[in-house]
């Protein structure tokens, strides 16, 4: 779990100096996931040095998320002013783009499996 | 230990990082009892459930934000490891994920341009304000890259932070519905769709529903990321 939780902030750490050595406009973050996978695809066998500890940390992944949304206090008049669109906006988009993205990959791997006519 | 004592503890200890990280874990623990209470039903999500209760508390024992992430930071700088954990399911499932590359990338441009597109477009036509369009592009990215977004196309950041976890807790609770509506039966096409749209809420509730979707949707997640990251500012910067 430490050894695990060291290595994946390394990793992190290591996303973090590429992002400002290259000047990316991606957080550090998604550069050590990319080195990881590497990593892994690499070293097969590592991935059970991480398993444990990745598990721990993607199950209350939704929990790290409070502190950023609980920031709307700081925003609630000007939310409650532009209420009407912010919700409708949120909502429908949402919404469409799961749609949208379901439809397109459902029509392509379906064409694509008949296409290859097992 | 007189009244006036105690209300001086009080205003101590309220305003200091440890109470605001003590009530957030326990905040979030009763939470979660009130999610198990309610037979797990989505409407019920314990990070909805937790923002709410503690936002409510800073109002009403006025605690400033800012004196609140002082503490809650610690949970909050927690998002950047568990972004590299991702790799180990995205690892798992790899074979797969390769076999379908180029119609994952077609979904993906469609599905994060609806959304982003959509999205800003909405809240034109009922009048919101410049500064809520833009806010609202990047709603469907992870917290740390919309942030970034947000302020490199002219948004307010933290507010994009708001939209982001309210996309979020949106999508996480809503998936279940419109896919029993569209009538959808493929764990890999809704798990990337849950991720390139509702990001690391969506993909939390899709490791619930099975490891295959989870995977799916972190790999969404990240390629819209990296795709919203590069795309937006330059077409709206």
């Amino acid at each position: 779990m430490t050894k695990a939780f060291s290595l994946l902030l390394l990793y992190q750490l290591a996303g973090e100096a590429i992002v400002r050595v290259g000047k990316l406009p991606i957080p550090g973050p998604v550069v050590g996931m990319i080195l990881l996978l590497a990593t892994l695809m690499c070293h097969r066998r590592a991935a059970k040095d991480f398993r444990e500890g990745a598990a721990v940390l993607l199950q209350h992944l939704s929990l790290f998320f409070v502190p950023a949304g609980v920031g709307v206090i700081v925003h609630v008049s000007r939310i409650a002013d532009e209420w009407l669109p912010i919700t409708l906006s949120i909502v429908v988009s949402t919404f469409a783009g799961m749609a949208v993205t379901v439809w397109v990959l459902k029509a392509m791997t379906s064409r694509r499996g008949a296409g290859e006519a097992r | 230990m007189n009244a006036e004592a105690l209300a001086e503890v009080w205003t101590a200890l309220s305003q200091s990082s440890l109470f605001c990280l003590t009530l957030t874990m326990a905040i979030y623990l009763v939470s979660i009892e009130i999610y198990k209470r309610c037979n797990y039903n989505t409407w019920a999500s314990p990070t909805s459930l937790t923002i709410i209760f503690v936002a409510v508390f800073l109002v009403v024992a006025r605690i400033p934000y800012p004196r609140f992430f002082e503490g809650a930071q610690f949970i909050h700088f927690l998002l950047g490891p568990a972004t590299v954990a991702l790799a180990v399911p995205l690892f798992d499932h790899w074979k797969r994920l390769a076999s379908m590359a180029f119609p994952l990338l077609v979904a993906l441009v469609a599905g994060s341009a609806t959304a982003a597109g959509s999205a800003m477009l909405i809240a034109k036509v009922f009048g919101a304000s410049r500064e809520i369009v833009v806010s609202v592009a990047p709603k469907s990215v992870t917290t740390p890259i919309a942030m970034g977004i947000s302020e490199q196309i002219g948004g307010i950041p933290s507010l994009t932070a708001v939209f982001v976890v309210i996309t979020g807790s949106l999508g996480a609770v809503g998936f279940p519905l419109l896919f029993k509506w569209m009538k959808s039966n493929d764990a890999a096409a809704e798990g990337f769709a849950i991720g390139v749209t509702s990001h690391g809420f969506g993909t939390a509730r899709a490791f619930l529903v099975s490891e295959e979707m989870g995977a799916f949707s972190a790999l969404g997640m990240g390629l819209n990321g990296i795709l919203s990251a590069i795309a937006l500012p330059l077409i709206l910067g």
